[in-house]
């Protein structure tokens, strides 16, 4: 038999599908079903809930909630707080990106993995680390003799202390996206300036930093998200410093009222999602027509920082000194020492709550295998998902594709929290068909976590689709393959670095979560992330500081790791790599 | 059973139509070309028949069955067509073989008939010792083989081609013409072939269709385009055709028509039923131009220059001596710059009136 007539036997074969139900369209069905009901039915529900709770718009309840004076008052905290951290992190970041990408400071590769660090370290234990380092045991403050004496007020328990942790962890964000942007800056524009007899200033001035615009604004725009949306420094920070923000407002009102308190709730997150996408596309529209040149074979030529190279570069590392070793050894001392606030010699060391941590705790070890197990399957399942939808975004026009994108970018602007509010909204009531309801079980968090981290997954697998040629998928369909064997033998063999990176991304992100988590968690299911925030509200502080310190220590293994065995990611994909 | 009817297509890209009213009728094993500047649509028709594109208007059938219509279209996977891209799309993380055998593994051929065939297929186009390389560490010309390899093992029946030797230098160009001409022949298949490089279109194709700005202007044999344009774009579109104003057009019966030119009467090839006008559009090329000892058009030389085979002059000619003319000049000739020189029209077309 001869291949022509095999050929022409195939369409009767797969006539015998629907015909509407063949390939594409079961691809597409599949996604919206899934982006459906796990990001925009629960949102909507949210909405609902929140503007039209009885079955009815009633505009005197929305306006007395919003005027209330603590609202209002939250509502100013969360923008001032959110706006000053962006700016110090832009600040930062772009400062930080310019120094390691245009000079030729030393032992560059090992300062970027430090930078970049923090944003890899969960909030929560950033939040306890700092406050531990201003602790009696703080090995560099308490060495000094500049630790706090017993009874003062910690100086980072206010605003300012807030402002300044969250500018900190947000730095990278910055960093990553004006790198990004530096690196595609063709070296000829800044050679043309020096042959102009510009200076080191005012190339700087005059042509780089006008052209790393958009970057520095889409860097800004990714710290301004996750600042008003980060839970564990807000928390940490805010709670015992009695600034209140949105986000400790619906979390406090939710854990002392319950479910009774949730429409109120919901107004407010959807507020908070009003200011976030509000200040989301300001700083766009500031960063308007950035420079979208794309020229990543030639790279700015470094300058010399001669006879510099040295303050610049005991700055440099002061500043990791601060950020880094300041708090981390003092998590670490507060982890071995018995009681809070006693200082650390060979007299106090101790492993017990390295021990408790590990093997005592019953809460610790449920919660861990919880934590992990779910992000195992998140990732699982994500990843799939995430290439299937990737094609679908860089490769398919048409209305349903303008709505996936749609659904995928809001999923990636909106808090965390906002999506816990939405879960526990949509999962409250008993489900069709079942009959009893999802609330306060793994699969309410499960599903959140499906719901938060579809966009972190996809962001990587989106910048994997956009390096492969278009053709080798229609070379593909030319040759007979259905959509489900091009995605399976073509499509992800070519992204499946990308594939990877997102995977790295989502378990270090997922398995120390705590923004959804922490409103979803029962006494049935906890995860680990949340965990540090309840050892530290029951007072067991040394006992949260070790497990801080063994969740630091998973993300360095995870990260190492990846370095180890990642040779052949792509570059760019692993904020961490320089 | 392989024949295309393209039937008054259209398409658009939001608010530019790219495709206007295209049609064309290609028989079974026909090699095509299609010709035109960039950005013409000559990939939007290539990938409206691969099936890539959805149709706005009109229909396209191959072999007869309706593929591509506004409301009923058949996806690519199903028409059984082969594209040798203009990038070659080989996949990367596959070998030659592998590559080479994609398509018959999709159509569940067996193992050891899928072997055979494409070892047969690779030796064909003599890359059988490659076979386990990857694309990457192939030369240029050894991917396109590569690409065209992969589209004979599928057999297909139309085979569509996007500019598939752009990216090549001129020597490989040549002996790959060869190879899609080796192609052809073994294969009967129906190739679309397309291309910007009229040299290489008129050399390879059966017909060629001239293509401009969305449009088919003339789909013809080539020797029919270069000798009988049907407008002045395709007249001075193909082989440096010249257009110009003629007077006093007088048919002569048999093809032929006398006309003035620039003060002179010229003789002529019409169509058939060209009628006496008072001015036309005329074409011809620079070998059509000969140098004269006796009556003619009057011309000054003002550029000379070297091609090998023949000396390329250009010149100003004309009682007024402002048209500006090239003429090619066999062999043994020295021209210089300034010299008076008087030229006599062997061979022209005129260009049949398109309102009539
Ligand atoms: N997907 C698309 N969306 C919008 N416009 C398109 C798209 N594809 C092609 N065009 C436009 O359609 C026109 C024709 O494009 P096409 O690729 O068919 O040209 P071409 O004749 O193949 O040119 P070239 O010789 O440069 O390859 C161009 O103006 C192009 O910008
Ligand atoms: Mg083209």
């Amino acid at each position: 038999m001869s291949l022509t007539e095999t050929l022409s036997k195939r369409p009767l074969r797969a006539l015998r599908l629907p015909r509407w139900l063949t390939g594409e369209a079961a691809l597409m069905l599949a996604l919206v079903l899934f982006v459906g009901v796990l990001s925009i039915a629960p949102l909507a529900r949210l909405a609902w809930a929140a503007l039209v709770p009885q079955g009815q718009f009633d505009a005197s309840r929305i306006a007395d909630i919003l005027g209330g004076r603590r609202v209002v008052g939250a509502t100013l905290n969360t923008i001032w707080i959110s706006v000053a951290a962006t700016c110090l992190a832009t600040v930062a970041g772009t400062l930080a990106a310019l120094l390691t990408t245009l000079t030729d400071m030393r032992a560059r590769t090992l300062w970027v993995f430090g930078f970049v660090l923090p944003l890899m370290i969960p909030p929560q234990v950033t939040a306890l680390a700092w406050v531990q380092a201003f602790s009696p045991s703080s090995p560099v403050l308490g060495a000094l003799g500049l630790s706090l004496p017993p009874g003062t007020r910690h100086p980072l328990y206010s605003m300012g202390g807030i402002i300044f942790l969250l500018g900190l962890y947000n730095a990278p964000l910055v960093f990553l996206s004006v790198r990004a942007s530096l690196q595609r800056l063709p070296a000829s524009l800044v050679e043309a300036a020096h042959s102009n007899g510009a200076g080191r200033g005012a190339v700087i001035r005059d042509i780089i930093l006008p052209l790393i615009r958009g970057g520095v604004f889409a860097g800004a725009a990714l710290a301004f998200v996750s600042s008003i949306g980060n839970f564990g420094i807000q928390a940490m920070l805010g709670i015992p410093a009695r600034v209140e923000t949105l986000i400790t407002m619906i979390y406090r009102r939710l854990n002392s009222y319950g479910p009774s308190a949730l429409n109120d709730m919901a107004l407010l997150a959807l507020l908070l999602a009003v200011l976030t996408v509000i200040g989301m596309t300001l700083t766009a529209w500031l960063g308007r027509k950035g420079d979208q040149r794309v020229d990543s074979a030639h790279r700015a030529p470094r300058m010399t920082l001669g006879p510099w190279q040295w303050p610049v570069g005991l700055a440099a590392w002061g500043y990791l000194l601060v950020c880094l070793a300041l708090p981390l050894s003092a998590l670490f001392a507060a982890a071995l020492v018995r009681g809070y606030g006693q200082p650390l010699n060979a007299e106090t060391i101790t492993f017990e709550n390295f021990a408790n941590a590990l093997f005592h705790h019953k809460g610790i070890r449920e919660a861990f295998v919880t934590s992990f197990w779910i992000t195992c399957t998140t990732v699982a399942v994500l990843i799939p998902v995430a290439v299937a939808l990737g094609y679908v975004l860089t490769w398919r026009r048409g209305w349903v594709a303008k709505l996936l994108r749609l659904a995928s970018e809001l999923a990636y602007a909106l808090p965390g929290i906002i999506i816990g509010v939405a879960m526990i909204l949509f999962f409250l009531r008993p489900l069709p068909f079942i009959g009893t309801g999802l609330y306060g079980t793994v699969w309410v968090i499960l599903a959140a976590y499906f719901s938060n981290f579809l966009a972190l997954a996809l962001r990587p697998i989106l910048g994997g689709y956009a390096q492969i040629d278009r053709a080798l998928d229609e070379a593909a369909q030319l040759a007979g393959a259905g959509i489900f064997t091009r995605l399976r033998t073509i499509i992800l063999p070519s992204v499946a670095p990308a594939a990877t990176a997102a995977g790295i991304l989502v378990f270090m992100t997922a398995i120390n979560e705590i923004q959804t988590s922490v409103l979803l968690v029962s006494s049935r299911a906890q995860t680990i992330g949340p965990m540090i925030i309840f050892l530290e509200e029951a007072g067991s502080s040394t006992l949260a500081a070790a497990v801080g310190c063994l969740m630091v220590l998973l993300v360095l293994a995870l990260m190492g790791l990846s370095l180890v065995f990642g040779r052949r990611l792509p570059e760019g994909v692993l904020p961490w790599r320089d | 059973m392989s024949d295309i009817r393209i039937d008054a297509i259209s398409k658009s890209f939001g608010p530019t139509q790219v495709l206007k009213d295209v049609s064309l009728a290609i028989e079974a094993g026909e090699f095509v070309a299609v010709l035109g500047p960039s950005g013409c649509g000559k990939t939007t028709l290539l990938r409206c028949l691969a099936g890539f594109e959805q149709l706005d208007g009109g229909h396209i059938a191959i072999g007869g069955e309706t593929v591509s219509a506004p409301r009923a279209h058949v996806p690519p996977e199903r028409r059984g067509i082969g594209v040798v891209f203009q990038n070659y799309a080989l996949w990367p993380h596959m070998s030659v073989a592998q590559n080479v055998a994609y398509g018959l593994k999709i159509a569940g051929i067996p193992r050891a008939e899928r072997m055979k065939r494409v070892s047969r297929v690779l030796d064909l186009v003599a890359l059988g010792p490659l076979a386990n390389r990857r694309p990457a560490d192939l030369s240029g010309g050894q991917r396109q083989r590569v690409a065209l390899a992969r589209c004979l093992a599928m057999e297909s029946r139309v085979v569509l081609l996007d500019e598939p030797l752009a990216n090549l230098d001129v020597h490989l160009r040549g002996a790959l013409e060869e190879e899609f001409a080796a192609f052809h022949a073994r294969s009967g298949a129906t190739m679309f072939y397309i291309t910007h490089d009229q040299a290489e279109a008129l050399a390879l194709a059966d017909r060629v269709a001239v293509m401009n700005a969305g449009r088919i202007l003339q789909f013809d044999r080539p020797e029919a385009l270069f000798s009988q344009p049907a407008s002045e774009t395709v007249a001075g579109f193909i082989g440096e055709g010249r257009v110009l104003e003629a007077e006093d057009i007088r048919p002569l019966g048999n093809g032929r028509a006398a006309a003035s030119l620039m003060g002179q009467t010229v003789e002529l090839r019409c169509a058939p039923g060209e009628r006496a006008r008072g001015r036309a559009k005329i074409s011809f090329h620079p070998g059509d131009l000969q140098l004269t000892e006796t009556q003619g058009i009057a011309a000054n030389v003002t550029r000379a220059t070297y091609r090998g085979a023949y000396l390329r002059a250009e010149v100003m000619a004309g009682p007024g001596g402002h048209v500006p003319l090239s003429v090619n000049i066999a062999a043994p000739a020295s021209l210089t710059r300034g010299q008076r020189i008087t030229l006599a029209l062997r061979d022209g077309w005129v260009i049949p009136d398109a309102a009539a």
